[in-house]
């Protein structure tokens, strides 16, 4: 698979980080070894090793800036649409190489859907929002299977019940809350494996975060999900796995009750308990 | 000493007053015993003295230079020679006229010799005048400089009144554009009124026989409908043009935004520009000797004889290319509108580019589109050298590009041009076209800038 050294939790790197890039048991989803990103001539990420497990949510924490949401966009290569940004490393998918030349980067992205920051619904109707990859997959074969894939992905969001008579209202007329459930829903219709959240909550109120939260713990097992978030509170509460990062380099990654209970790393230590960050 | 001599003369005082003015205020800052007991910067007092002597100077230089002449001309009338001048008002006029430039020293030998009689008078009414303006405008800068030296204090907001003159500077130089804007609209109003008292606004807008050299004067005569040159100027400039120009600048558009790399894009939004600023005239040259020919022939060998060689066509194509930037601009000013996140969404969703585009991009910023296209439509029909070159002055109802049609503009530079008697409904319909033009243009800009705006907002 690759030809990096698997480090046992705990064991010292070179750097002097510590590194688990095991998700647990199972085979992972994806795995990255030693993946570098850098802006023109600037290093974002430096030698980054993880694995991404199906059963887990995996929780990406670190101070601002300290390159967890530039990481994530690797994941599906959203990084692509920034000209200057150059990716180096192994980033596989069911062992697949997604930065491969051969690779396809819309079935890539299919595979691998993305929840941004900031609620982005199309101005249009929610039901041509949820349509809208099922459409351009062609992924229904007529306007009975596309409205029982809009309805099941409305309902998994727990959206539904809200939208169910008003489906042909712009998605841009929700609620913020409601318009990130939509973008979800809206994930989730392509029927992806890997669900990548860049900071979900963090411009939604404490209700709708916590229907976010309530969501991500129904929808976990059906997709391996990473979320980044600030949130350290949401780290414990929606994760499984948590990776802290710190200026570009991955410190320590494991068990999330351990992250936050007894982790290895003083800057994780420093981090967790507020003394920066 | 003529005018020129006088301002630079009042300018200099006022010059003198800056530093008098300054000089006070400095002393009072040094006489002072505590800081900031002196409002303003001895730099504010000396402008508060210079602009007290200008300004009433200039003011009544302006108002004497309208006066005057008249003054004069009274004064004149007055001399024993002016009793030999024929009473009737235009011989009368000419001479006077006369007398003035030689008296002035713009001419040096008279037509009429009566006019040689009428000269002296006149120098003399002329210099006493001169001489009158001349000493009141320089006891002005003295009186109001003065005026203003003395108000010098400590206490003199002297910055606070500065800063409202430069306000009400500012606000006078906005105005004029207003002011301007408005005066061409009552003047095109007023001609307006009276091409209407001749012929009916009804037969004028909604007739379709264009042809007013055949009108002879008497009122409720035909020949002035104007469809046809209406039809003309919307088959021109916002069907022909427009075909030409929403796809392409479209297209430019998207492709600069969406797919150029940044080195071809810095490169390449310049040159669409620089097609901007080329004069239309050029176009005009390049439509009607360039184009129309090469439309004429194609026409001809695919079986249109009767093509003409002045072609709705050939001035629609040239005018749309001369509209692309336009178009472009504002379609790439409204795709760069739509928030990345939008794009990103799209994308993250597996679909392409193109896809994002097409789905995504356009329909978000449609409204911008659509403001810039109705710009590109209103900036077309008020076009005018491309048409008077190459479309043609024969006004035909027709939907086939290959024929000559005409234009509202064409039509107002063929009416204006050459001898023309200004009360004739011939050339007051000139007016009245300007005034139809005029009123589109403008409701097209003011809805355009509404779309526009909007869509601003919805984003922001």
């Amino acid at each position: 698979m690759n030809d990096i050294e698997h480090i046992e939790n705990g064991s010292e790197t070179a750097s002097g980080g510590v590194s688990s890039i095991s998700a647990g048991e199972g085979s992972p989803k994806m795995t990255t070894r030693n993946v570098e990103v850098y802006y023109g001539e600037k290093q974002a990420i430096n030698g980054v090793s993880i694995d991404i497990n199906m059963d887990n949510v995996t929780a990406f924490i670190g101070p601002s800036g300290c390159g967890k949401s530039t990481f994530l966009r690797c994941l599906n290569r959203m990084n692509d649409t920034i000209p200057i940004a150059k990716v180096t490393g192994d980033i596989e998918l069911d062992n697949e190489d997604i930065y491969a030349p051969d690779m396809d980067v819309v079935q890539l992205r299919a595979r691998v859907g993305m929840v941004f920051q900031k609620p982005n619904p199309f101005p249009k109707s929610i039901y041509d929002n949820i349509a809208y990859g099922p459409r351009i997959h062609g992924l229904a074969s007529g306007k009975d299977e596309l409205d029982h894939i809009v309805e099941t992905s409305l309902q998994r969001a727990g959206l539904w019940g809200e939208v169910q008579d008003r489906l042909d209202d712009s998605g841009t007329a929700l609620s913020g809350g409601q318009q990130q459930r939509l973008c979800i829903a809206r994930a989730i219709a392509v029927d992806p494996e890997v669900i990548l959240m860049d900071e979900p909550c963090s411009a939604l109120d404490p209700i709708a975060t916590a229907k976010i939260e309530e969501l991500i713990h129904e929808i976990r097992g059906k997709y391996a999900i990473v979320i980044v978030t600030h949130n350290m509170q949401q780290a414990a509460r929606v994760s499984q796995r948590t990776a802290f990062f710190h200026l570009g380099t991955l410190v320590e990654y494991g068990v999330t009750s351990d992250i936050f209970t007894n982790p290895t790393q003083e800057k994780t230590r420093d981090y967790i308990t507020g003394r920066y960050g | 000493m003529n005018t020129t001599t006088l301002l630079i003369l009042v300018i200099g005082l006022g010059l003198l007053g800056w530093v008098v003015g300054r000089a006070k205020a400095a002393r009072l800052v040094a006489a002072s015993s505590s800081k900031g007991s002196v409002h303003s910067l001895p730099n504010y007092h000396g402008w508060y003295v210079a602009l007290w002597g200008v300004v009433p100077a200039i003011l009544f230089l302006s108002i004497w230079n309208i006066v005057s002449p008249a003054l004069i001309t009274d004064a004149a009338l007055t001399s024993p020679a002016a009793e030999a001048l024929p009473k009737d008002g235009f011989t009368r006029g000419s001479i006077l006229a006369e007398a003035r430039s030689i008296a002035n020293g713009d001419q040096t030998k008279a037509f009429n010799p009566l006019s040689t009689s009428m000269v002296e008078p006149y120098q003399a009414a002329t210099s006493y005048y001169q001489t009158i303006g001349m000493v009141a405008a320089l006891l002005l800068v003295f009186a109001c400089g003065a005026f203003a030296w003395l108000k010098i204090k400590p206490e003199l907001r002297a910055r606070t009144k500065i800063e409202r003159v430069t306000m009400m500077t500012l606000l006078l130089a906005s105005l004029i554009a207003i002011v301007t804007t408005i005066g061409i609209f009552v003047s095109l109003i007023f001609e307006s009124a009276r091409f209407f008292s001749m012929v009916s606004p009804i037969d004028f807008l909604f007739g379709t026989e264009w042809n007013p050299k055949a009108v002879a004067g008497p009122r409720g005569e035909s020949g002035f409908g104007a469809i046809p040159l209406f039809w003309g100027t919307v088959f021109i400039g916002a069907i022909i043009a427009m075909i030409v120009a929403i796809p392409l600048g479209l297209m430019s558009a998207i492709y600069l935004t969406q797919y150029a790399p940044p080195t071809f894009r810095a490169w390449m939004k310049p040159i669409l520009e620089v097609l901007a600023g080329v004069p239309t005239v050029v176009y005009g040259y390049f439509a009607a000797l360039t184009v129309a020919p090469a439309l004429r022939d194609f026409a001809v060998s695919i079986g249109i004889s009767n093509a003409s060689s002045e072609s709705a066509l050939a001035a629609g194509v040239v005018m749309g290319i001369m509209i692309i930037p336009f178009v472009s601009s504002m379609a790439d000013d409204s795709i760069a509108a739509v928030p990345s996140a939008m794009r990103d969404g799209s994308l993250a969703m597996g679909a392409t580019k193109s896809e994002t585009i097409k789905k995504v991009l356009i329909p978000a910023a449609l409204p911008g589109v659509v403001g810039g296209v109705l710009l590109a439509v209103s900036r077309a029909i008020g076009e005018t050298m491309i048409v008077v070159m190459a479309a043609g002055l024969a006004a035909n109802m027709t939907a086939n590009p290959f024929s000559s049609v005409t234009t509202v503009t064409t039509q107002i530079v063929q009416l204006l041009t050459g001898d023309q008697e200004f009360d004739s409904p011939k050339t007051l319909a000139a007016f009245a076209l300007g005034l139809v033009l005029f009123i589109v243009t403008l409701l097209l800009n003011l809805i355009a800038l509404r779309v526009v705006k909007k869509y601003r907002e919805a984003y922001e």
